[in-house]
């Protein structure tokens, strides 16, 4: 099963990575180069803030862009180009392709997000000259993205089990902006009434909350992130995107490939 | 029809297998890809399931190979039922004009595959080296498979169907698509398979391929099996018809009744009789005064039969309805 699940995995990665989907790289770079004009001439101190919010919301954007274009063809390209019929007629399990698939998109996502992370404490050490003990709590944020990230490759996973690709990006994108605004979605159950209250509540808990994962703004201002809200975002991400691929489990082990 | 001899045990057994699919919009209507489909191999055996395009070859492979569920029926691979993931380490498939990872090279391919095969990690790269040197893909080296022709891509998938050793191999339709010399190829692959002694089913609608390969056919048409035969009994097996040849054009007006598909050279007429008419007609020839210059009972061959399962019958089934 381990030797089947990482061959999916890594064969998963090696196509992310030959299709050429880590040039994106290249524009972080360049959107960090071109907006060093713009920083230098902001007041001291408001450079840094600016440049952490700058890396790590495009950390976070072009893992979440990646997530969705790559993973809306994960399972609907390999029906539609009929690669799924030379791995099924094989001792594979419908469950460990998905699984495999999942982590071969995640582990693009992570070393992706990896070398972002190398190339802006590049860019904070030149504007700062020097890192300070509490820019390690940047790490903390990134660790948050990489959450968001198990979540969004779950979701798109489970819609290109089942839908076209269009749709599957339409879809993956709305519960994206839904989720970013997650905490108001909360705000307006808690001050609804009736039956209102309880579907908001139901919505809120179905669809994926970001905002909670998002601490851009708290670590910019170099406030800390306790291990509390450390330890129930991980559980949280982790559940949602266990159920969720659990869903796409279903739903694929039950389908006739065309 | 005649008996061959290969081990007792079924390869493949296949109970009643049928596959339907809701189709329109609201997935009311049911339309039938296969029809209670009940066949067994023997092991060693190589078996062509012949049709036309759309007959239902590639639903029944499909079937088999766990990529489509059957609305009825059962199968069973080596004795264990289809369903049993462990019985494809003993399967291997080639389907249809088959699209590969073309971002690998074919040795990446292969090794994918065997990975999934569970191919021990100390044999695969000596399988793979030795099965690219036998589908003639030696020198192909890191070239990804986007930069492969048909042919190529056609060993890649016999290559990888193989590559871990499997004791019964599908192929959907493997000439399909290729050039004289690439059939060629891949029929020469098929027969060594053969001769390793793996059972081998392949699905074609090229009738001398089969007639090349297969020890025994099976015809399925519409859906629905319609017959299956050994194929040494076709060569050996002589028809109702034998075809007449005689010197004398003029004696033709005298026999149209008794021949057909005459066809007439100078004064040298061809022509097929019932074998049931043949006196009759070889004494009105004589009345003629026409030499006779040969009388050659017509063998019945695969297409024969091919064209008795399938457009006969349809015949058959259009004047019933007709009647009813």
């Amino acid at each position: 099963m381990t030797s089947r699940l990482s061959a999916i995995t890594l064969n998963t990665f090696r196509e992310a990575v030959r299709d050429r989907v880590l040039y994106n790289l290249v524009l972080f770079v360049l959107l960090l180069v071109a907006s060093a004009p713009v920083i230098s001439q902001i007041s001291i101190g408001m450079e840094k803030l600016m440049l952490v919010n700058l890396g790590l919301s495009s950390i976070s954007l072009f893992g979440v862009i990646i997530a969705i274009f790559v993973g809306i063809g994960l399972v609907s390209k390999e029906i539609e180009k009929k690669t799924l019929y030379t791995i099924l007629s094989r001792p594979v399990r419908r469950w460990e392709f998905i699984a495999g698939k999942y982590l071969g998109l995640l582990l693009t996502l992570v070393v992706n997000a990896a070398l972002m992370t190398v190339g802006f404490y590049v860019a904070l050490l030149i504007f700062t000259h020097g890192l300070k003990a509490a820019d390690g709590m940047l790490l903390v944020a990134i660790y948050f993205i990489i959450l968001q990230f198990m979540m969004m490759v779950a979701i798109t996973l489970l819609f290109s089990t089942f839908s076209t690709p269009i749709f599957s990006a339409i879809f993956a994108f709305s519960l994206f902006v839904i989720g970013t605004f997650g905490n108001d979605l909360r705000n307006f159950a808690a001050m609804s009434q009736g039956a209102t209250r309880w579907l908001a509540t139901a919505a809120a808990y179905a669809m994926p909350n970001f905002a909670s994962l998002n601490v851009i703004s708290q670590v910019a201002h170099e406030q800390s992130v306790g291990a509390q809200v450390v330890l129930f975002n991980t559980i949280y991400a982790a559940l949602y995107s266990v159920a969720v691929t659990a869903a796409a489990v279903l739903v694929f082990e039950r389908r006739n490939l065309k | 029809m005649g008996t061959l001899h290969f081990s007792d045990m079924h390869a493949l057994e296949i109970q009643g297998l049928a596959k339907d699919y809701a189709v329109g919009f609201w997935k009311k209507t049911s339309r039938t890809a296969l029809k209670s489909l009940h066949l067994n191999i023997t092991q060693g055996e190589t078996f062509g399931f012949l049709g036309p395009n759309g007959a239902g070859k590639t639903t029944t492979l499909k079937l088999l190979m766990g990529i489509i569920f059957p609305t009825s029926g059962t199968a069973s691979i080596l004795g264990r039922d289809i369903g049993d993931p462990e019985v494809k380490r003993k399967v291997g498939f080639l389907p249809e004009q088959p699209y590969f990872y073309d971002y690998l090279s074919a040795p990446e391919l292969l090794d994918y595959y065997a990975r999934l095969s569970g191919v021990p990690a100390d044999a695969r790269q000596k399988r793979i080296e030795e099965l690219l040197e036998r589908v003639g893909l030696r020198d192909v080296g890191n070239k990804q498979l986007r930069k492969f022709s048909k042919g190529m891509l056609q060993r890649v998938g016999i290559a990888q169907a193989i590559i871990h050793d499997p004791d019964i191999v599908f192929l959907d339709e493997p000439m399909s698509g290729l050039d004289p010399v690439g059939r060629h190829d891949v029929r020469e692959l098929i027969q060594q398979l053969k001769d390793q002694g793996k059972t081998i089913f392949f699905s074609t609608h090229i009738l001398s391929d089969a007639e090349a390969l297969c020890d025994r056919v099976g015809i399925i048409h519409k859906g629905e099996l319609r017959g299956v035969g050994v194929v040494n009994d076709f060569r050996s097996s002589v028809s109702d018809k034998t075809e007449v040849i005689w010197l004398g054009a003029a004696a033709l007006a005298s026999v149209t009744d008794l021949v057909s598909d005459t066809h007439i050279t100078g004064d040298t007429v061809r022509g097929t009789v019932q074998s049931a008419n043949l006196d009759r007609l070889l004494e009105k020839l004589r009345h003629q005064s026409a030499r006779l210059i040969s009388v050659t009972p017509i063998n019945r061959t695969l297409e024969d039969y091919f064209l008795a399962q399938t457009q006969d019958k349809d015949k058959e089934e259009e004047k019933e309805a007709v009647r009813s």
